[in-house]
């Protein structure tokens, strides 16, 4: 029970995959303009994350050694085909804002390096919650940045105008807005962890 | 011709994969700290993208079309340039050691470039329209690959450079390396920006 805890809660601090391990940057930057989007990236790779982690860690013994990382392409693709066709049919419109960034979870290194670390050499059980873990971890953090972006670039909030009297900072919502807001949010990660210590 | 110039221009300046459409960060962050390695991977990247966006017109306009078979897309176009990488590590292995030692270490890493993965599924949007095949896709279809790899080397190298002169620089402790990096290069997008709206 404690292990499936830890498993679980390190995406969310130590090993947070954006902030923690700065892995699968490219649909954190380009998606993260609004919350909506953020959200909407975010559930999309954990149910991938999560259908990637059971399935490999299910096979884990019957993938030779040779050629597991084509067999993991092959998995995570499936997953993330699933995961396209259900988005255009239940929200066409966010499908379309995302565009291609939904196809491009297949390689997003999230997903490969969770099941090449961890899904291949434990349990189903402790790759579930891990999925779990870095998936929610990983929503969290884009979430945290089209916060930002959405409060400060668009004086809004999920779509609804929170700030008044209040001029827009534009440029946080263009792309450049992205690289300086993940910028600072590293270096204040860093600088937290070196207090820390 | 001014359509071939507009995407040649757009893939490099405008929509600069790097800077405004996020494409293949990984590399741009992790092989950025010199400027020989960063030229290196840069090259690379051109000549596979501009081979998968041959490749995967292929399988697109051949293949997937007319059996009705969009929805594999995603799944065969991953497939096929990892296998191209593949090919390509091990012709150049034998063909010229030199060159495989200059390039060997980046070419796997190219294979989970979404630079690469990204240009196929955009060339497939932006010059097919569902079933229909556009006019000059193919060739368009290729510029696009190559004019996007220019950019990811333009990108890169300018990177390099600066990275290159940062070393010396006073940066505070919690931001340096990687943070100073991404504001460095949102300072370079936004001079990027200055293309947006350009036309011929």
């Amino acid at each position: 029970m404690k292990r499936l805890w830890y498993e679980f809660k390190k995406g969310l601090t130590i090993q947070n995959p954006t902030f923690g391990l700065i892995l699968g940057l490219c649909p954190t930057l380009a998606i993260s303009t609004t919350v909506v989007n953020a959200l909407g990236m975010g559930i999309a790779a954990t149910f991938v994350l999560l259908g990637s982690n059971i399935i490999i860690s299910a096979l884990r013994r019957i993938i030779p050694q040779e050629i597991r990382i084509p067999c993991y392409i092959v998995v995570i693709a499936t997953f993330v085909t699933i995961t396209e066709l259900l988005m255009k049919a239940s929200s066409p419109t966010l499908s379309k804002t995302l565009g291609i960034f939904v196809p491009l979870i297949v390689v997003n290194c999230i997903v490969m390096a969770r099941a090449e670390a961890f899904a291949s050499k434990n349990s189903l059980i402790y790759s579930l919650f891990d999925a779990l873990g870095m998936g929610l971890g990983f929503t969290l953090a884009l979430t945290l940045i089209a916060g930002i972006r959405e409060i400060l670039g668009n004086g809004t909030f999920l779509g609804i105008p929170i700030l008044k009297n209040f001029e827009p900072i534009i440029v946080l919502i263009l792309p450049p807005g992205a690289l300086l807001t993940i910028g600072l949010l590293i270096g204040l990660t860093n600088w937290l962890k070196r207090k820390k210590k | 011709m001014t359509q071939y110039l507009m995407i040649i221009i757009g893939a490099i300046f405008i929509n600069n994969f790097i800077f405004t459409r996020f494409l293949g960060l990984c590399p741009f962050i992790g092989v950025s700290k010199e400027t020989k390695p960063a030229l290196s991977m840069g090259l690379a990247v051109t000549f596979v993208m501009t081979m998968a966006s041959l490749i995967t017109w292929l399988i697109y306009r051949f293949i997937l079309i007319p059996y009705n078979l969009l929805y594999l897309r995603t799944i065969s176009f991953i497939l096929v340039i990892a296998t191209f990488v593949q090919l390509v590590e091990i012709f150049i292995h034998k063909v010229s050691p030199t060159l495989f030692r200059a390039f060997g270490i980046y070419l796997p890493l190219i294979t989970t470039n979404c630079a690469v993965l990204g240009v196929a599924l955009l060339n497939s949007e932006m010059f097919f329209k569902e079933k229909e095949v556009l006019t000059n896709s193919f060739s368009f279809s290729i510029l696009q690959g190559f004019s996007a790899g220019l950019g990811f080397t333009l990108a890169i190298l300018l990177m390099s450079g600066i990275r290159e002169r940062l070393e010396m620089a006073e940066v505070p402790q919690a931001l340096k390396n990687i943070p100073i990096a991404f504001i460095v290069a949102s300072l370079m997008s936004i001079a990027f920006l200055g293309f947006v709206g350009f036309k011929l």
